[in-house]
C-alpha cells in the first residue's frame, strides 16, 4: 500500500481538474466526483496507515529533480506513522465534510466550484502531508494557502467576505515569507531540502549543523535561527499569536470550509510541520526553539480562549476556540510532548469538525451567527444538539470523550518539563469548558428568540439565473432539522469524538503506556535519556475538576443566571470591550500595517509625480533649449550629431519614464542590461 | 588545439546575435527565431561542458535535448498563436498587439 | 591547424553567418532561410564534441521541423511580413549597446575561467549512454517534458483551431 501512496493526492488533484473543466456540466451530479476521488483517497491511506499499525517499517520513494553542482534537489514521499495517520484523519474527516457539504450547498449556484477547491484543497493538504522533503511540502502548503484564499472568499459578492480573504492571505505570507527563508537557510546550510538528510545532519550535530551567524554582535547558531525561521510558517498558518487575526475572519467562507479548513486540516498543517520537523527544534541548544514553540502556543492558547468568552458569532467563538486549541498543541509539541501535541492534533480534527458542523446546521436552521439571537434549538434540532453536545464535552476535555484524554496528556508533559505552562495551560482548560459551556447554553438553552436580522442571501438573482436555479425563499418560521445528508456525517464525528479517544488510554500500549505513544515515538528522546511521564490520576482528576469547574461557572451565569452576565460586565469594566475588540489587535495592525502600507504608497506616488516626471519633464526641457540653441547649428553640423542627441534623449526618457510602456522588448532589454550588471559584478569578485 | 573557450565563445556570439534579434525585431515570428538562436548559443554550452568537464553522464547532452524538445513546443504554440493574433489582428508585430493594455 | 581547428573554425563561421543573417535581414524568408545553416552549423559544432545523437536530433528537429515551420507562418502571414512593414523597433541602437557589452563580458569571463581537465572519459556509444541517463537518474525530468509536448500539442491546436 506505501508504495501506492502517491496515489493519494493524486485523487483528489484529478477530481479537482474534472470538475473545474466539466462542473458546469455535471451540476447537482459534482459532489459524486469529489466524494469518489476521496473514497480512494481514503482506502488507500487507510491501507497505508493499517500497514504501518501492523508494524511496517517507513517507506520512503525520492526522485531527482534538479541537478545544480554539488547540490541535488529530490522530490518524494515518506509514509511512517506520522503522515500515515495524518493521512488517515484527513482522508476521514475530509470525506465526512465533503458529505455534508452536499447538504450545506445544496441550491448554491456555484455548486460545482465549491467542490472543486475542496478537492483541490485536499489535493494540496495530502501533498504537504506525504512529502518528503521541505521543497514538496513548500508546494503543497501554498496550494493550501491558495485554497484557503479561494473558499474563505467564495461568497465573492460580499465585501465582509473579500477583505476576509485578502486579510487571510496576506497575514499568513508574513509567515510563510519567513518560512521560506528559512527553508532557504536550510538549504544553503545542509546543501538539501530532503527532511531525512536534514534531520540526520542536525541530530549527529556535525560541522554544517553547528555553523553560527553573527547578528549584531549576537552569536546565534544558525541551526536554531533557521528553525525559527521556519517557525514563521505554522504560526501563520495555523493561527499563533500574532499572527492569529486572520483566522476569525476567516469564518467569512461557508462553514464545511471552515470546519474542513479553518479547524480539522489546513490549520493542523502547521502543528503537523512541526511534529514533522521536530528533530531541528528539538536538537538546538538547551531544545531553545522548542521553548519558543512552547510559550508561543501557551499565550496563543490563553489570549484566544480569553478573547472567545466576549464573543457573539457562533462560527467566531468556535474559531477562537480552534486558535487556542492550536496553541495548546503547540505547547505540547513545545514541552517535549510529541505525542501527545499531535495526539491533540488527531482528536481535535475529529471534534472540531463536529462543532463547525453541526454549527452550520445551526446557522443553516436559524439564518443567523449571533448566539444572542438563538435560544431554546435542542428541542428544534435534537440530533444537531446532542452530537453538538459530544463535541462540547470532547472540547472541554471531559472524561471519556476524545480531548479529555488528549489534554490530559499535553497537561502531563508540560506539568513535568515546564510547570508555569501547566498552570497556564490549565487556566486555559478552566476558560475553555467556560466559553463553550456559554455557547452551549446561549444557542440550545432557554427560549427562541429568533433573528432580528437573518444573513442576507451572499448572491443576486442573476447568479441564480446563469445557473440555472431559483433563488430561495428565505421565509424562516421555526427552526427544523437538517437533511439526513447533513445529519449522518454528525453522528459519524461524534461517535469519533467519544472513540479516537481510546488510543490514548494508558495501558492499550507495551509497558503501561498509551498506543499513540507508542506508534507515535520520537527516537530523539530515547538518546537524550527523556522519559514520557506515565499517567497520574491526581492529575487526570484535577484537569477533569477543571473542566467540569468551568461548566459549572457557566451554568450558574448562563444556564441559572443565578449571577447575571450583565451584572458581571459591570464588574469586570473595561475587559470586557477590550476581549470583544480582540484586543485591539486588529485595530493596531490596521492602524500599523495598512494605514502604513497606504501612507508608503502615497509617498511614493508623490515621490514619481513630482521628482521622477521632474526629472523626466527637466531632461525634456534642457534638450529642448539646446536644440533651439543648436538650430542655427543644425545646418552646419551632420545630422548625426542631432540624432544622437534626439537618441540619447529617447534612451534617457526610456530609462527614467516611469517603467510601464507595456512593450515586452523594453522589459526584455532592461532584464538583459540586468544580466550584464550582474555578469560584471561577478567578474569584480571573482 | 580547440578547447571549450572556442566553442563557448562560438555561442556567446549566437547568444549575442539571438538576443539582438528579439530586442529589436517587431515581428512576432522573428523574435521567435531569436529565441531559436538563443537557445542553440545554450545549448553549444551544454554539449561542449559535456565533452570537456563532466563527460561521464552525458548530463549536458540531456539538457540540450530536453533543451530541444522545449523549443520544439514554444515553436508550435508561438506559430500557433502568431496565426490565431494575425487571424484577428491582422498584424503579428508585437507593438501593435495591444488589446489588453489598460 | 590541424583539421579540427579548420572544421572549428568553417563551422563557427557558418553559424555566425548565419544567425547574422537571420536577425539582419530585411526580408523574412531570407531570414527564416538563413536559419538552415546556421542550424546546420550547430549541428556540426555537435559532431566535433562527439555528441552524434544531439546531432541527429538537431537536425531533424531543428533544421527539419522548426524551420519548416516557421517558413510555414512566414508565408500565411505574408500581409504581415512583406517588405513594406518596417521590421525594426525603435531600440535598435540601445540594444546594439547592451548586446555588445554583454557578449564582451561573456567573453572576458570565459577567457578568465581557468580549463582543468574533464572529470571523466566520455561514453563510448553516445545514444546508448543519453538513454540510459534519461530512463535512470533523470527519468522524473523525461516524463515532465513529455506532458509539456502533449500539453502544448493541445494547446497548439486548440489556439489555431478557426472557430466555428
Amino acid at each position: 500500500m506505501a508504495q501506492l501512496a502517491w496515489l493519494v493526492p493524486l485523487f483528489p488533484l484529478a477530481s479537482y481538474a474534472v470538475l473545474a473543466f466539466r462542473g458546469r456540466a455535471l451540476g447537482e451530479r459534482a459532489p459524486y466526483v469529489a466524494i469518489g476521488a476521496m473514497a480512494l483517497s481514503a482506502l488507500l491511506g487507510w491501507g497505508a496507515f493499517l500497514e504501518q499499525v501492523a508494524g511496517a517499517p517507513p517507506y520512503v520513494w525520492r526522485a531527482v529533480w534538479a541537478v545544480g553542482g554539488e547540490r541535488t534537489l529530490t522530490v518524494g514521499y515518506t509514509v511512517d506513522p506520522l503522515s500515515s495517520i495524518t493521512v488517515a484523519m484527513i482522508t476521514l474527516v475530509g470525506g465526512l465534510i465533503f458529505v455534508y457539504s452536499v447538504g450545506y450547498m445544496r441550491g448554491d449556484p456555484y455548486y460545482a466550484r465549491f467542490f472543486a477547491f475542496l478537492s483541490l484543497f485536499c489535493a494540496g493538504m495530502l501533498t504537504m502531508v506525504l512529502a518528503n522533503s521541505f521543497l514538496l511540502m513548500l508546494i503543497g502548503w501554498e496550494i493550501i494557502g491558495l485554497c484557503s484564499y479561494l473558499l474563505i472568499g467564495f461568497y465573492f459578492r460580499r465585501r465582509s467576505a473579500n477583505m476576509a480573504q485578502m486579510k487571510a492571505f496576506l497575514t499568513t505570507r508574513v509567515g510563510d515569507t519567513l518560512m521560506l527563508v528559512g527553508i532557504m537557510a536550510l538549504f544553503w546550510q545542509f546543501g538539501t531540502v530532503d527532511y531525512h538528510a536534514i534531520f540526520e545532519a542536525v541530530r549527529e550535530g556535525g560541522e554544517s549543523a553547528s555553523a553560527v551567524v553573527r547578528l549584531g554582535g549576537w552569536e546565534v547558531p544558525l541551526a536554531t535561527l533557521s528553525a525559527l525561521l521556519v517557525f514563521g510558517g505554522p504560526v501563520g498558518k495555523s493561527g499563533q499569536f500574532p499572527l492569529h487575526v486572520w483566522l476569525p475572519d476567516a469564518m467569512e467562507g461557508p462553514t464545511p470550509v471552515s470546519a474542513l479548513i479553518h479547524a480539522a486540516t489546513m490549520v493542523a498543517a502547521g502543528v503537523y510541520l512541526v511534529g514533522r520537523a521536530y528533530p531541528l527544534f528539538f536538537y538546538t541548544p538547551h531544545h531553545e526553539a522548542l521553548a519558543v514553540v512552547a510559550w508561543v502556543g501557551t499565550l496563543t492558547a490563553l489570549l484566544a480562549a480569553l478573547m472567545a468568552l466576549a464573543q457573539d458569532d457562533i462560527k467566531r467563538v468556535l474559531a477562537y476556540s480552534t486558535i487556542s486549541q492550536l496553541g495548546f498543541m503547540m505547547a505540547g509539541l513545545g514541552v517535549l510532548g510529541y505525542a501527545a501535541g499531535l495526539f491533540h492534533l488527531l482528536t481535535h480534527a475529529f471534534f472540531k469538525a463536529l462543532l463547525f458542523l453541526a454549527a452550520g446546521s445551526v446557522i443553516h436552521a436559524v439564518g443567523t451567527n449571533n448566539i444572542k439571537e438563538m435560544g431554546g434549538l435542542r428541542r428544534f434540532l435534537p440530533v444537531t444538539f446532542w452530537t453538538f453536545l459530544a463535541g462540547f464535552l470532547a472540547l472541554a476535555g471531559v472524561f471519556p470523550f476524545a480531548g479529555f484524554w488528549s489534554k490530559d496528556e499535553i497537561l502531563l508533559e508540560a506539568y513535568h518539563h515546564a510547570p508555569a505552562v501547566y498552570a497556564l495551560l490549565s487556566a486555559t482548560a478552566f476558560l475553555t469548558a467556560l466559553y463553550m459551556s456559554r455557547l452551549v447554553a446561549y444557542t440550545f438553552f432557554g427560549t427562541y428568540r429568533g433573528p432580528a436580522h437573518p444573513e442576507p442571501d451572499p448572491w443576486t438573482p442573476e447568479d441564480y439565473a446563469r445557473a440555472g436555479l431559483h433563488a430561495p425563499h428565505h421565509g424562516h418560521g421555526t427552526p427544523h432539522e437538517s437533511p439526513r445528508v447533513m445529519t449522518g456525517p454528525l453522528v459519524a464525528l461524534a461517535v469519533g469524538s467519544l472513540v479516537v479517544g481510546f488510543v490514548g488510554i494508558p495501558g492499550t500500549g507495551p509497558e503501561g503506556g498509551s498506543w499513540i505513544h507508542h506508534f507515535l515515538k520520537f527516537e530523539g528522546f530515547k538518546e537524550a535519556g527523556i522519559h514520557a511521564p506515565s499517567f497520574s490520576w491526581p492529575l487526570a482528576l484535577r484537569s477533569l475538576g477543571v473542566a467540569l469547574a468551568g461548566i459549572a461557572v457557566a451554568w450558574l451565569v448562563y444556564g441559572l443566571r443565578a449571577v447575571p452576565s450583565e451584572r458581571i460586565r459591570a464588574w469586570v469594566g473595561p475587559v470586557y470591550p477590550f476581549l470583544r475588540n480582540r484586543m485591539y489587535i486588529d485595530a493596531l495592525y490596521g492602524w500599523v500595517f495598512v494605514r502604513g502600507g497606504l501612507l508608503l504608497a502615497a509617498g511614493l506616488r508623490w515621490f514619481d509625480v513630482h521628482v521622477v516626471d521632474g526629472l523626466v519633464n527637466l531632461v525634456g526641457g534642457v534638450t529642448v533649449v539646446t536644440s533651439r540653441l543648436h538650430r542655427l547649428f543644425d545646418t552646419y553640423v551632420v545630422d548625426g550629431l542631432v540624432n544622437l542627441v534626439g537618441w540619447v534623449t529617447r534612451g534617457l526618457g526610456l530609462l527614467l519614464r516611469p517603467l510601464q510602456t507595456g512593450r515586452a522588448y523594453n522589459y526584455i532589454l532592461v532584464a538583459a542590461a540586468g544580466l550584464g550588471l550582474i555578469v560584471l559584478v561577478s567578474l569584480w569578485r571573482l | 588545439m580547440i578547447g571549450p573557450a572556442h566553442y563557448l565563445g562560438v555561442s556567446a556570439l549566437l547568444f549575442g546575435l539571438g538576443l539582438y534579434g528579439v530586442l529589436t525585431r517587431r515581428n512576432a515570428v522573428a523574435i521567435l527565431m531569436g529565441i531559436e538562436l538563443m537557445l542553440n548559443a545554450a545549448n553549444i554550452n551544454f554539449v561542449a561542458f559535456t565533452k570537456f568537464v563532466d563527460p561521464t553522464f552525458v548530463r549536458g547532452h540531456v539538457a540540450a535535448l530536453i533543451v530541444i524538445t522545449l523549443a520544439a513546443c514554444e515553436a508550435v504554440v508561438g506559430l500557433a498563436l502568431v496565426i490565431n493574433a494575425y487571424r484577428h489582428l491582422e498584424t503579428v508585430n508585437v507593438d501593435q498587439v495591444n488589446l489588453m493594455k489598460g | 591547424m590541424n583539421a579540427e581547428a579548420l572544421a572549428f573554425y568553417a563551422l563557427a563561421a557558418m553559424v555566425l553567418v548565419g544567425g547574422f543573417l537571420v536577425v539582419q535581414s530585411r526580408n523574412l524568408v531570407h531570414a527564416a532561410i538563413s536559419l538552415v545553416p546556421t542550424l546546420l552549423g550547430v549541428a556540426g559544432l555537435y559532431v566535433l564534441l562527439n555528441a552524434e545523437f544531439v546531432t541527429a536530433i538537431q537536425i531533424l528537429i531543428y533544421v527539419g521541423a522548426i524551420t519548416v515551420l516557421i517558413l510555414f507562418v512566414i508565408l500565411l502571414t505574408e500581409g504581415a511580413t512583406g517588405l513594406r512593414v518596417r521590421q525594426r523597433n525603435e531600440q535598435v541602437p540601445l540594444a546594439l549597446l547592451v548586446c555588445g557589452i554583454l557578449v564582451v563580458l561573456f567573453l572576458v569571463v570565459l577567457l578568465r575561467v581557468p580549463w582543468g581537465p574533464p572529470t571523466g572519459p566520455m561514453p563510448a556509444y553516445n545514444p546508448g549512454a543519453v538513454g540510459r541517463s534519461f530512463l535512470m537518474p533523470y527519468v522524473l525530468a523525461f516524463e515532465v517534458t513529455s506532458l509539456v509536448i502533449l500539453a502544448s500539442l493541445v494547446g497548439a491546436i486548440v489556439v489555431a483551431r478557426r472557430e466555428g
